[in-house]
């Protein structure tokens, strides 16, 4: 068997790994004209079997910034799993026509045992189910680096649904293996965050509070996030979450000048539009980073581009 | 009682509860090796009221760790000259495949024919299991 590399959680890469990575993404968007047909003649399989249109515009666009081209499909029922072909023959014949591929799937763990089947095209995981997303983690990664030039050292707010967002679960723990990182998540007593994710970190780097506005100017970067409708029994119970945190400009006044605001997008009411003008609203550049990333990405897992 | 001889060289496996005999047959595959293999099931026992037994008259090293998932208190001996020459004390396997099935009903497995799934101990004191695919826990 070939000695190929997969991406189907954020722990696949070690810390040296991750931040070669970084140090390629900063490349390419120093210079992205250089990477214009790096991957020329190379074809990406965008296999989802649920449709994401965000995931898939971030992977399609570096691929093609990239110079390589797209095969695949957004709708399940266009995919012959729908005429009841097994994962596994699915990913044995993408294998014999594409270099490397993207799979997003309802079902955990789906990534993971693609990539068994797949001997020698580089299977990366756009989510699977509410398991795993490790794209998202590494464009979060890559915005706070490039805003705060490093990752340790960083006290880092999460706010809002603490207990459902697989995003945040997936960040903590990804932020978590660098040195000083302290954490404050804020949300209500009914959403926060799952005590296996607590257990894995270490008492001393983390407070839980209700308030916001109370916590807000110890912060070096703020993580909103989405109280999604369909996590809740009842309509009433979401309508009375989903307000709990809004971040205005009047709460903001109280944060650091240089503390960044993220938010993985779309966002419903979270942020106040009155937000979006402050400087320290990142939040629609992330997706930039997200596409540089995924850049880097592609090109590592194809081989394409050496340690620098 | 039915009277089986004592074996010269091989394997006990002793005070397996009443009627989890088998499964330990079936999960250490012995109907697929050719060696004498005895399973004794509803033995009297005075501490255990009735037990189960298997005798396996063999010179192949058996994998016996999953036992200790199935049941800790059951005792391994091997038998060498018809004497008793060591006594394996069981502890969890750090990894199993074949026994646990995973219970998260939006799990790959649950929909994809998957073999071999592989289980990794997460918490030995609660013998609880993480599925290598969804990373959910489970236990027997
Ligand atoms: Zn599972």
């Amino acid at each position: 068997m070939k000695n190929i590399k997969h991406l189907i959680e954020p722990g696949d890469f070690t810390i040296e790994e991750l931040d070669s990575l970084f140090r390629l993404a900063d490349a390419i968007i120093a210079d992205p004209n250089k990477y214009l047909d790096r991957c020329k003649g190379k074809l990406l399989a965008s296999l989802f079997f649920e449709p994401s249109t965000r995931t898939r515009f971030s992977f399609e666009s570096a691929m093609l910034r990239l110079g390589g081209q797209i095969i695949g499909f957004d709708d399940p029922a266009a995919s012959s799993t729908s005429k009841g072909e097994s994962l596994a023959d699915t990913i044995r014949t993408v294998g014999c026509y594409a270099d490397i591929a993207v799979l997003r799937h309802p079902r955990e763990g789906t990534a993971k045992l693609a990539s068994k089947y797949s001997e020698d095209m580089p299977v990366i995981n756009a989510g699977d189910g509410g398991h795993q997303h490790p794209t998202q983690t590494l464009t979060d990664l890559m915005t706070i680096r490039h805003y705060k030039k490093r990752l340790d050292g960083h006290v880092i707010a999460i706010c809002g649904d603490l207990k459902f967002g697989r995003t945040i679960h997936s960040l903590v723990k990804a932020m978590s293996r660098y040195e000083g990182v302290r954490f404050i998540f804020i949300s209500p007593e009914e959403l926060r965050m799952p005590s296996y994710i607590l257990e894995g970190l270490d008492e001393s780097t983390y407070m839980q509070t209700d308030q916001l506005e109370s916590v807000i100017h110890e912060a070096d970067i703020l993580y909103m996030s989405r109280v999604q409708r369909e996590r809740f029994v009842s309509e009433e119970e979401y309508e009375r979450l989903k307000n709990y945190y809004i971040l205005d400009k009047e709460k903001l006044t109280g944060a650091k000048d240089d503390m960044i605001v993220m938010h993985p997008l779309p966002r419903v009411n979270e942020i106040c539009e009155e937000v979006d003008d402050d400087p320290r609203a990142v939040y629609f550049h992330q997706a930039r980073f997200g596409m540089f990333i995924r850049m880097a990405l592609i090109l590592r897992l194809l081989n394409m581009e050496v340690e620098q | 009682m039915i009277n089986v001889s004592k074996i010269k060289k091989g394997i006990v496996i002793d005070h397996i509860a009443q009627g989890q005999g088998y499964k330990i047959f079936s999960q250490l595959k012995l109907d697929e090796i050719e060696d004498v293999v005895v399973l004794l099931r509803n033995i009297p026992s005075n501490k255990m009221g009735k037990k189960d037994l298997i005798k396996i008259e063999t010179e192949i090293p058996l994998d016996l760790t999953v036992l200790g998932l199935i049941d800790p208190n059951i005792t391994i001996n091997i038998i060498k000259d018809g004497l008793r020459v060591d006594k394996i004390k069981l502890t969890l396997p750090l990894k199993v495949t074949g026994i646990l099935k995973c219970k998260n009903p939006r799990c790959i497995t649950q929909h994809e024919k998957v073999k071999d799934v592989e289980f990794i101990l997460a918490d030995a004191a609660s013998r609880i299991y993480r599925c290598e695919y969804c990373d959910s826990h489970t236990s027997l």
